[in-house]
């Protein structure tokens, strides 16, 4: 039997979480946010100077010698557990996650990696990858397409990957050979848009076997850590839901005293601390390059979606009226959820990617 | 402090006093008890060295790897896990020397004599009756006690009988440490839906109890029991295992071995509880390594409630995917196991007996309060039994 996973958080995840939530909760205006949101463009542009430039944030997955932190997929785990809590706009998952992963994937001696990796760590430049949002680290590529649908922050980008036949390609968005067409999104917190780009358009950073597999590690880095993020909507909606219950009464007595309500918000709570050893363990193989990493994050993608979505439906219900308005930012939540659990792989995508691994095969 | 050099020095010194090759079990057991090696943790002169409790495996590593006998802690376990914390906390200085080593050694067996016929979730409703006799100063105890494992194999009891029934009913009830052998002591077998008997019946009529095996004050029994119901959430629902170490195993090789019995409906309830039983496992192991970091939390007392609710839906899942073998069953035979293995046996055996897994040690619906309450912080529903005296309550 191979090592046990480390699932605890160290001291220095610690203290990046305590900067995160800190610098969230200053800039966390909800009616703020909301009503960005509605424009079509739900970013806080000093958030995200914040995070990057300030914090470092969008540079743990990236080696010192390229100009970012050095770190891991652990601290990169604990930050989105604090976006997820705070259901951020920000192309954190998208750019500092999924499109960096499949970069460092690349040859990061070829100066333009280096220099694409050097810019999106810093901060200076936002980059997605050119795939549906809904894309299992082991589905088919969109490679040949002439538009690509649901591209999940693409209309925040600085530079598209764009996956071909022939390898990976780096566009700039602002090039006449590029169109972003906004789509409406169900998760209004993470625009999606239809893409379209110039066939040829774009500079090859990748050939097509390493491109590939440089896509696929980048899905994979973004499956398992978009865990970390469903945790921390479990866990919000979990504590909104205990704070709500506690201080509303009805029948003379806060509602949260009734055993039917709180039997449920204890089963939650039991689901929240499930969530945070599959995600911790989905972290840590990806941060060790354990082989058995897309076991761990087809387990943590499998359990934490539907917990995420679970919560965030509880939260409406146990807020009832008040849950079910524009004002309240249950919704938000509960949107995320869902979008969530359906990006990067269903549930169901993951069970049977899971079931492969792990040799539980299909009858006949 | 000691660390864990010192400790496998120690070990080591043991050994060579009292190689195990030529040592009566017995003999080599209580040397290590006195050798401070038994549970570590406990102080010096009871088995321990006030060392971390964390470092228990390195001694029992070393002592594994000597070949040394073990004291079977699974048959002991009552005795391990409830009766010696509750002695170490509440005990006297001879209470705690009189008890702790034939309890460790193993040379004497504890039961726990908590539950009866009207007190179950609400324990703290029990109608034993335990009376002060003037002229010797011994306790007098009658009632009726149930669920009791191994009281047919115990020398020594934990019970919390009922002092003062004038008084609300947390605050009249005592802790004894309770002598098997004792004439008014019946225990007969109860026999439960597996067809087996893992419990018993004891009706104690008349039974004598000096007042030196009384644990902490008259009246605070509640206090004290508490400390032993703890301990045994604790112990249920703790172990670490490998993947597809619990029941999820037996029911993950049918499917592999036995392609013939794979349905799509089948399957996919497999594949859901395959997750939750690993992510359950990965849970479990969290809860180690905060317990080995010292950084204790809540998230252990969930950890019943899950394996609980795996436990059956994985062994019902089972009996179906067997089909035809899913209809037979081992063996009716009424026996008295000494040890219970409920990943033991065959499908049916373990669907039946994983009934109890979310009855045993609380039921899954008041751990589910104790969540809701201790942990979340959510207030208790109104209660008009608290200051009421326990003579006037319903029952």
């Amino acid at each position: 039997m191979s090592t046990p996973p480390d699932l605890l958080y160290s001291e220095p995840e610690d203290d990046l979480r305590a900067a995160v939530r800190a610098l969230l909760a200053d800039r966390a205006d909800l009616p703020a946010a909301l009503a960005r949101a509605e424009s079509g463009d739900p970013y806080d542009p000093a958030l995200w100077t914040s995070l990057t430039a300030g914090i470092g944030a969008a540079g743990l997955l990236v080696p010192e010698s390229l100009g970012g932190q050095g770190a891991s997929h652990r601290e990169a785990a604990v930050v989105l557990e604090e976006l997820g809590r705070a259901v951020t706009a920000a192309p954190y998952l998208t750019s500092s996650v999924l499109a960096t992963s499949a970069l460092l994937a690349c040859d990061t001696d070829d100066p333009d990696v280096a220099g694409l990796l050097t810019a999106l760590a810093q901060g200076r430049g936002v980059a997605v990858l050119a795939v549906p949002f809904g894309t299992a680290p082991d589905a088919p590529l969109p490679v040949g397409a002439a538009t690509v649908r649901g591209v999940a922050d693409a209309v925040r980008a600085d530079v598209l990957l764009v996956p071909r036949q022939d390898g990976l390609y780096a566009v700039e968005t602002a090039s006449p050979a590029v169109t972003v067409e906004p789509l409406t999104p169900l998760d209004l917190t993470r625009p999606l848009a239809a893409v379209t780009v110039d066939p040829g358009a774009g500079l090859r950073i990748a050939a097509a076997p390493e491109a590939e597999r440089a896509v696929r590690a980048g899905l994979l880095a973004g499956a398992g850590l978009l865990a970390s993020e469903q945790l921390g909507i479990a866990e919000w909606c979990l504590e909104e839901s205990v704070r709500h219950t506690k201080e509303r009464y009805q029948f003379n007595r806060p509602v949260g005293s009734f055993q039917a309500l709180k039997h449920r918000m204890a089963q939650l709570w039991l689901e929240v601390v499930s969530a945070r050893a599959a995600a911790r363990a989905a972290a840590d193989a990806l941060a060790t390059g354990d082989p058995g990493a897309p076991l761990a994050v087809a387990l943590a993608q499998a359990y934490c979606g539907p917990v995420a979505v679970h919560a965030a439906e509880e939260c409406v219900q146990l807020h009832a009226g008040i849950g079910m308005t524009w004002e309240h930012p249950a919704h938000l939540a509960l949107k995320r959820a869902k979008s969530a659990a359906t990006a990067l792989g269903s549930t169901g995508r993951h069970q049977e990617a899971l079931a492969a691994l792990v040799d539980l095969p299909a009858p006949g | 402090m000691t660390d864990a050099t010192e400790l496998r020095t120690r070990v080591a010194g043991l050994l060579a006093a009292h190689p195990p090759s030529s040592t009566a079990e017995e003999d080599f057991l209580r040397a290590r008890f006195d050798a401070g090696l038994a549970w570590v943790h406990y102080p010096p002169g009871l088995g321990g060295l006030d060392a971390p409790r964390a470092l228990q495996s390195v001694v029992d590593a070393d002592l594994a790897a000597a070949g040394a006998p073990d004291n079977d802690p699974r048959r002991i376990g009552i005795g391990l896990g409830m009766a010696a914390p509750t002695i170490l906390r509440y005990g006297t200085r001879e209470q705690r020397e009189r008890f702790l080593r034939p309890l460790w050694v193993g040379e004497e067996v504890w039961c726990q004599l908590f539950s009866e016929p009207g007190a179950g979730s609400d324990l703290a409703a029990l109608a034993t009756r335990a009376v002060r006799e003037e002229s010797s100063g011994d306790w007098i105890v009658d009632g009726q006690k149930v669920w009791t494992s191994g009281a047919h194999l115990a020398r020594w009891a934990i019970l919390i009988a009922r002092t003062d029934p004038a008084l609300p009913k947390h605050r009249g009830i005592t802790y004894f440490l309770c002598d098997m052998t004792d004439p008014g002591v019946e225990v007969r077998p109860l026999r439960q839906l597996t067809g087996e008997a893992e419990f018993n019946e004891v009706f104690l009529t008349g039974v004598r109890i000096p007042d030196a095996h009384r644990l902490g004050g008259v009246g605070e029994g509640w206090q004290v029991a508490r400390t032993t119901l703890m301990n045994e959430r604790v112990s249920i629902g703790g172990a670490r295992l490998p993947r597809e170490g619990g029941m999820i195993g037996a029911v993950a090789r049918v499917w592999r071995e036995r392609p013939e019995l794979r349905t799509h409906a089948l399957r996919q309830r497999l594949l859901t509880l395959w997750v939750e039983a690993e992510v359950a496992r990965l849970t479990a192991e969290r809860v180690g390594q905060q317990l080995a970091a010292g950084q204790p939390g809540p998230e252990g007392s969930g950890l019943k409630l899950s394996f609980a609710r795996l436990n059956q839906e994985i062994s019902g899942l089972e009996v179906e995917l067997l089909a035809d073998e899913g209809l037979l069953y081992s063996d009716w035979t009424m026996r008295r196991p000494e040890r219970v293995d409920i990943t033991g046996r065959d499908a049916g055996y373990r669907y039946l007996r994983a009934k109890g897994n979310s009855i045993e040690g609380g039921t899954s619906e008041v751990l589910l309060n104790i969540v809701a309450e201790r942990v979340l912080g959510l207030p208790p529903e109104p209660r008009d039994d608290k200051d009421v005296a326990w003579k006037d309550l319903a029952r």
